[in-house]
């Protein structure tokens, strides 16, 4: 009936124990709160059945919010270990919950705090960017949304119930094969990738086809937002790769579950295709976080400087370079694998290439400060510290993509802190400026610039303390995914700093979230009225209320230049009296978020090989998508009269 | 209050630098300090490229902090030009100069990848040594076919002498790894991967696995011995006195999982050994375990040359 489901699945040691009671206690207090203040109604309506896109992009930032403090607590956890698992000493964890957390630690980085911040920020500001009053496809939009939350919650699950893998976030196979893991980690890691990339997937086709189809009037390509520009990018390679990577650890499943062998090393199987398969997949990857935090960043220097972006048309340009590059240079992350010199100096050549792009953004940057008037707000400042942090992790990203240095820098600590300096400084730098620039818009009122500045400061001191120590380790020879080291090597005291480093980005997270807690308490202060809410704006998003009306648009806005909100403050054009016609917006609907809890009865189904369950959810799924299909009340409209008189009530507040 | 932390800031930062510099000065640097010919090559590799890169990356700090400083917003002194957003010159500039330098690493990069390719023999006089390895679950397995020993978790040899590694894994992937000596290449199971090492100096290197196998990875460590041909000579007739040979049995027996292995020495190898624990993944599974390895010689091994 349960599969291979018991009750030895349970927590045994208390560490794990005591995270499950908390999550478990996290759980019943929501739970009991939204019953407590009867919001279950108004969460379902408002919020849960939503396919508004600013709404969807608020739940998407707060599962990532939920997911960091969760990979946070992974990070520390590491770190302490390191800390104290020295020569006769062997720290508080084992190998076996040691190398689970290392990879839960990424998986939840990557796929559940990474992109849906990033589908959070694109959701929240990309169709008012374009002049629209929602994506291309809503429904989709709330179903991605569910079954990233449904993966989410199965890599929760996993601590509870069983184990997550213990094979490092891409799962070389065959240590990921059936013969060297044979627990259900690998199981709730295939599956949980297998939501969050569908999710993904069908995400990038959606604002692809948002970009493509909905532009309002006059917005020409060349006419687009930076940012509209980078989500453009970095949607088209998920588009590309996500099949890739579906493709791979399906392939991978079907070892673990029917015996396949497509990825063993016996019957004719082969690892290396698996190595390659994943990296074609996971180097766009990272183009697809990293191109958006570049489109934020274009963003926020104008605005900052009080100046036009500097060289418009090649910083697209660069932007599509990087784009088609990213596809071919995949093998750099396998240069030892043995194959050959002519193929690593291919990869390492594209590597290195794409420095050029990279490096004329840079440039463009810098020159939109120079001769502008630059006021720290804190997006800006987590503009300087991302030029600075991320110039340093370029520049040794250049030289892993050398075949030959590589041989000696792979795989070791340097490698780890190369990606945690790109990813930290360009990513995660480049996601909190969006969050802090764009929040004003959704939500009326400034977060806290004084805890803003706080949490900058503490993240890049933080960030410093942290991984120089692990450059320096990794050239001394210290291998990444080790739990314990030997008295002799001599590295504790880098271990040592490191870890305080650590405490200090702990800072910062608390002052992060401070600063959103303290934002909502001094609202009063900081109300943006005007809607344009740091006073420069030039881009469509601005000339809207803050918070828009659910239809973003009463009118919708015909654009004459790449400075569209500017030429309406400050051109000659002729303020007419607007003139409202109905509008047709997308009616509410839970089949969303039912295929997202389906998917996950049916994902922990197949994990514990309860097959009842998995197939009761196959045929949910296709049901739930059947019973949408016939439904043909999926928009309605807001008559001319409504539109007025809401357009009235806004005005005259 | 703003003083304050600035000062904090800055003794933190000058306390740091000392610091690392010390801790630079007075520990093995492994990668920095290499002993061997491949290893010289590649740390020369690594200064060349970071000095070329910082030819770009120093000029953007300067211009960073530079400009931060000069545009501030309270400088009303600077000049403001709102509306620039263009200048041909410039962006050619900024095409070109990082295209002129990344051309010059693509060409070091062709180059050293061909000059650095660990399947390529070292030149020398000195006749080479061939060590079959093979990474195991979680230890690390030497056999010297032309001396008829095997060792584990230590691998001994003359100093200037070339030494032909061939390395596989009869466990999952792996990679073979002395920072000291060579840049590292994967130990895969079922095929067969090579690099040259040569020693210029006699010494104990830290050797390890660099890629995570598993539960027992933190073992997956050994040493790399370089010694004199004389001292070499006489460790190699200890080592032939070992009583315990490697036969296919005994190998069946050390293959299985365990950790933090310490070092044994095996006499009289199996002669087929490296090539059976290869072939066996060409095999029916039900024959893996078993098979004793006369068939196999007879089959043509596969070189592993392409992906």
């Amino acid at each position: 009936m349960l599969g291979n489901l018991t009750l030895a699945a349970l927590p045994q040691d208390h560490i794990v124990l005591g995270a499950s009671i908390f999550m478990g206690i996290c759980a019943v207090g929501i739970i009991g709160a939204i019953t407590y203040f009867k919001k279950w109604k108004w969460l379902w309506t408002e919020w849960l059945t939503s396919v508004d896109h600013k709404k969807i992009g608020i739940m998407y930032v707060i599962l990532a919010f939920v997911m960091i403090v969760r990979g946070f607590a992974d990070a520390v956890m590491m770190k302490a270990q390191q800390v104290f698992s020295v020569g006769t000493s062997y720290g508080y964890l084992p190998p076996e919950h040691y190398d689970q957390i290392f990879t839960g630690h990424a998986v939840v980085m990557i796929f559940f705090v990474a992109m849906p911040l990033l589908f959070g920020l694109i959701n929240l500001v990309l169709p008012l960017q374009i002049g629209s009053r929602d994506v291309a496809y809503p429904f989709l939009n709330s179903l991605t949304l569910w079954l990233t939350v449904a993966g989410a919650a199965l890599v929760n699950v996993s601590l509870a119930i069983g184990e997550f893998a213990a094979v490092g976030w891409l799962a070389y196979p065959p240590l990921s094969g059936i013969l060297f893991s044979p627990g259900v980690g690998v199981d709730y890691y295939i599956w949980a990738l297998q939501l969050s990339g569908a999710a993904s997937l069908i995400g990038g086709i959606n604002f692809f086809a948002t970009i493509i189809m909905m532009r309002c009037k006059g917005m020409t390509f060349m006419r687009m937002p930076v940012f509209v520009w980078t989500v453009f990018g970095s949607m088209a390679l998920v588009i590309v790769t996500f099949p890739i990577f579906t493709a791979a650890i399906s392939l991978l499943a079907l070892d673990r579950l029917m015996g396949m062998h497509f990825f063993t090393a016996d019957f004719g199987g082969n690892a290396m295709m698996y190595i390659n398969l994943i990296w074609a997949w996971g180097h766009p990857e990272v183009y697809i976080l990293v191109l958006p935090a570049f489109g934020i960043f274009s963003e926020v220097v104008s605005m900052f400087s009080k100046k036009k972006l500097f060289g418009y048309t090649t910083m697209i340009w660069a932007v599509i370079a990087i784009t088609f590059l990213s596809f071919v240079v995949w093998a750099h992350h396998f240069f030892t694998m043995g194959a050959g010199a002519d193929v690593n100096a291919f990869f390492g050549i594209m590597t290195m290439i794409i420095a050029v792009p990279t490096g004329v953004k840079v440039f463009n940057w810098l020159f939109t400060m120079f001769r502008g008037r630059i006021t720290f707000a804190s997006p800006m400042l987590w503009l300087i510290g991302f030029i600075f942090t991320f110039t340093i992790g370029g520049m040794t990203g250049v030289l892993l993509a050398v075949p030959g240095a590589d041989f000696q820098l792979h795989n070791s600590l340097f490698l780890i802190a190369h990606f945690h300096n790109t990813i930290i400084g360009g990513v995660v730098f480049g996601y909190f400026a969006g969050l802090i620039y764009w929040f004003p818009k959704i939500f009326g009122f400034k977060l806290s610039e004084s805890f803003g500045k706080a949490t900058f400061w503490a993240w890049i001191i933080g960030f410093f303390v942290t991984f120089i120590p692990v450059y320096i380790l990794g050239l001394q020879g210290m291998t990444r995914r080790l739990s314990h080291i030997d008295a002799g090597t001599g590295w504790e005291p880098l271990l040592i700093i490191s870890a305080i480093g650590v405490l200090i980005i702990a800072v910062g997270v608390v002052l992060l979230i401070l600063q959103f807690v303290m934002g909502v308490i001094q609202r009063k202060n900081n109300m943006d009225t005007t809607g344009d809410a740091w006073g420069e704006g030039r881009t469509l998003e601005w000339s809207t209320s803050s918070p828009p009306p659910f239809y973003n648009f009463a009118v919708i806005p015909t654009v004459h230049g790449r400075h569209a909100f500017w030429d309406m403050k400050y051109g000659n054009a002729v303020k007419e009296t607007p003139h409202y016609e109905d509008i047709h917006m997308p009616r509410n609907t839970g089949i969303g978020f039912y295929i997202g809890g389906i998917a996950f009865l049916m994902c922990f189904g197949i994990v514990w090989h309860i097959w009842w369950l998995a197939g009761a959810g196959i045929l949910g799924i296709i049901i739930a998508a059947i019973v949408r299909s016939f439904d043909y009340h999926t928009e309605y409209t807001v008559s001319a009269a409504q539109v007025a008189t809401i357009e009235g009530a806004r005005t005259n507040k | 209050m703003k003083k304050i932390l600035s000062a904090i800031l800055g003794v933190t930062i000058v306390g740091m630098v000392f610091y690392f510099a010390q801790y630079i000065g007075s520990h093995n640097m492994g990668v920095f300090n290499p002993k061997g010919v491949l290893a010289i090559e590649e740390r020369n590799l690594i200064v060349t490229a970071i000095c070329l890169m910082l030819v770009v990356v120093i000029p953007v700090f300067i211009m960073l902090f530079s400009f931060v400083w000069r545009y501030r917003a309270g400088n009303t002194k600077a000049k403001y030009m709102p509306d620039w957003q263009n200048n041909k010159v410039l962006e050619i500039i900024w095409w070109g100069i990082p295209a002129v330098i990344i051309t010059i690493l693509a060409t070091i990069t062709w180059t050293s990848s061909h000059t650095l390719d660990p399947y390529k023999p070292l030149e020398s006089n000195v006749k080479p040594i061939t060590i079959e390895v093979v990474a195991l679950d979680w230890k690390w397995l030497f056999i010297y076919p032309e001396l008829n020993i095997a060792t584990v978790n230590l691998v001994e040899f003359p100093v200037g002498t070339p030494v032909n590694f061939k390395i596989t894994a009869d466990a999952p992937m792996n990679s073979f790894w002395i920072p000291q000596l060579a840049g590292q290449i994967y130990a895969m199971p079922g095929m067969d991967t090579k690099l040259h090492v040569m020693a210029n100096e006699a010494g104990e290197y830290a050797g390890m696995s660099s890629n995570y196998s598993g539960f027992g990875f933190n073992g997956m460590k050994f040493i790399a011995k370089a010694t004199s041909q004389e001292e070499f000579n006489s460790w190699v007739e200890q080592v032939r006195l070992s009583p315990v040979a490697l036969s296919q049995n005994e190998y069946n027996a050390l293959s299985k999982q365990s950790k933090d292995n310490s070092v044994a020495f095996y006499s009289s190898p199996d002669r087929d050994l490296y090539d059976n624990i290869i072939m066996k993944f060409m095999m029916p599974a039900s024959e893996h375990r078993l098979m004793a390895g006369q068939a196999v010689s007879e089959i043509a091994m596969p070189e592993m040359t392409g992906m």
